[in-house]
């Protein structure tokens, strides 16, 4: 078991790994997220009250899910390279953030399309949707801080160290924000038991949010890999493994 | 051996150094609070010295100027020591560096935050908040202002060692800071209208208390990474 996380610790036995395991979770998230939004889009059934409106939930809330998941792990990346000194967890890190970002861009837009016609404007400050856009700073700073720094030992350990601290304040922004202010319809996955919808809805939204955590994996994994070999440049295994195609 | 001072001595002697460094430079220690008094007088020039405006804009405007006084102040806090060298000798020296930075800290506060919180029923009253809300205010800015501080340390220990760190900064520090900025203003809005503020001044506390102890070792490992 340990020499097994100690070999994949190693960015030539990961990389190898990664480019096998890339075109798995790809062709999984292309299949899953085609049959979702055919499913969400012709199959599921008009919502009584928004008509064909909700349907954009089938992309807004597995991104809205995925911005946050992604942050939780970047943090945990992050902890792990900077507890263990472990250079490859830092590269997952680093690759996490802008596919992070742009989950969080995604939510917040299609948040505020979905709210026009809804609410009959593009934006309000709404509990989630300031949280979201909190969110969505707190990676920029991250990036802000891996780009201004230009040793990448430190840049790893200074932004893992912000993506820790980052990650200890979601919730507290979560809750403050909450009792700031909310006119949100309540969260429509938080009911893991007893689900607010309908399950002919559900299940193809389910099958979103599968997609696009294949679709996450496999982004994460080609964007570690082009990272690992960016660090391991000068390495005699890089140049293998690249004339090796 | 040489003696070693003990962590209280060492604590104390800490915040004696910074504030007697500080009082050597009377005009930059005055900075932030200009800059507080400043910002918020920008307000009333810009919208309309209308005292019903001036009364429902106070809270925002107030807590705002605050937290962008204590931004402007955390640039500062480690750079000179750093610079000199003295940052590596407290880094090397056998007391924890996490109590030595919570010294330099608790020092910056009492130049920078305290007199925010001494000046605020001036600038409040200049902005027509009413009587009732300035003791919320001065007690909420009081727990707060450490909290800015700390959380405006550990981000500005992480950014020392760079050139351009100054917007930089504020990148870092706005989003965690932002639940202090809902919770204090929300304490003067309900001290203003009457509600008991009592929740959210409990509320500020529990962030001062959980930033008093998590920030020092945030501050200390960020520290060790810029001094690389």
């Amino acid at each position: 078991m340990w020499t097994w996380i100690h070999k994949l610790g190693s960015p030539p036995h990961f990389y190898r790994i990664a480019t096998r395991l890339t075109p798995w979770f790809g062709w999984a998230a292309l299949l899953l997220i085609v049959a979702g939004i055919y499913g969400g889009l012709y199959v599921a059934p008009t919502d009584y009250q928004q008509l064909d409106g909700f349907r954009i939930i089938y992309v807004h809330v597995p991104s809205a899910s995925l911005s946050l998941f992604i942050y939780v792990n970047m943090a945990l990346a992050a902890a792990v390279g900077l507890v263990w000194r472990i250079k490859l967890a830092h590269a997952i890190a680093a690759a996490c953030a802008p596919i992070g970002a742009s989950f969080t861009f995604l939510a917040l837009a299609t948040g505020s399309i979905w709210a026009k016609p809804m609410w009959g404007t593009w934006w309000v400050w709404d509990a989630r949707l300031t949280s979201e856009l909190v969110l969505l700073f707190l990676y920029f700073g991250y990036m802000a801080l891996r780009a201004a720094i230009d040793d990448e030992n430190r840049a790893d350990r200074a932004s893992a160290l912000l993506a820790i601290i980052g990650v200890i304040n979601v919730p507290i922004i979560k809750y403050s924000v909450d009792w700031w202010n909310t006119l949100h319809q309540p969260a429509t996955l938080s009911k893991l038991g007893k689900p607010s919808m309908d399950p002919d809805m559900l299940i193809w939204l389910l099958m979103m949010l599968a997609g696009f955590m294949c679709f996450f994996a496999a982004v994460v994994l080609t964007r570690a890999r082009a990272e690992v070999l960016l660090r391991a440049r000068d390495q005699r295994w890089v140049r293998q493994a690249l004339e090796g195609r | 051996m040489m003696d070693i001072p003990g962590l209280g001595t060492a604590f104390v002697l800490q915040v004696k150094r910074d504030l007697q460094l500080a009082f050597r430079h009377v005009g930059q220690l005055a900075n932030p609070l200009m800059f507080f008094i400043m910002v918020t007088t920008l307000f009333p020039l810009a919208l309309n010295p209308m005292p019903r405006l001036l009364e429902a804009i106070a809270p925002g405007v107030l807590w705002v100027a605050a937290l962008l006084a204590s931004l402007l102040a955390a640039e500062g806090l480690f750079r000179q020591d750093v610079d000199d060298g003295t940052m590596e000798q407290l880094a090397l020296s056998p007391q924890p560096l996490a109590l030595m930075l919570l010294a330099k800290t608790i020092a910056h506060w009492l130049i920078t935050g305290l007199p925010l919180v001494i000046m605020s029923p001036v600038v409040g009253y200049a902005l027509f908040l009413p009587r009732d809300a300035v003791p919320t205010t001065m007690i909420a800015l009081a727990l707060a202002t450490p909290i800015l501080n700390l959380v405006g340390g550990s981000m500005a220990a992480l950014t020392v060692g760079l050139r351009r760190g100054g917007g930089l900064l504020s990148l870092l520090i706005l989003p965690i800071v932002m639940p202090v900025l809902i919770f204090g203003a929300r304490a003067t809005d309900m001290a203003m209208t009457g509600v008991d503020p009592a929740g959210a001044l409990y509320l500020l506390a529990a962030l001062l208390l959980l930033a008093v102890s998590l920030t020092p070792f945030a501050m200390a490992a960020a520290m060790r990474i810029s001094l690389d």
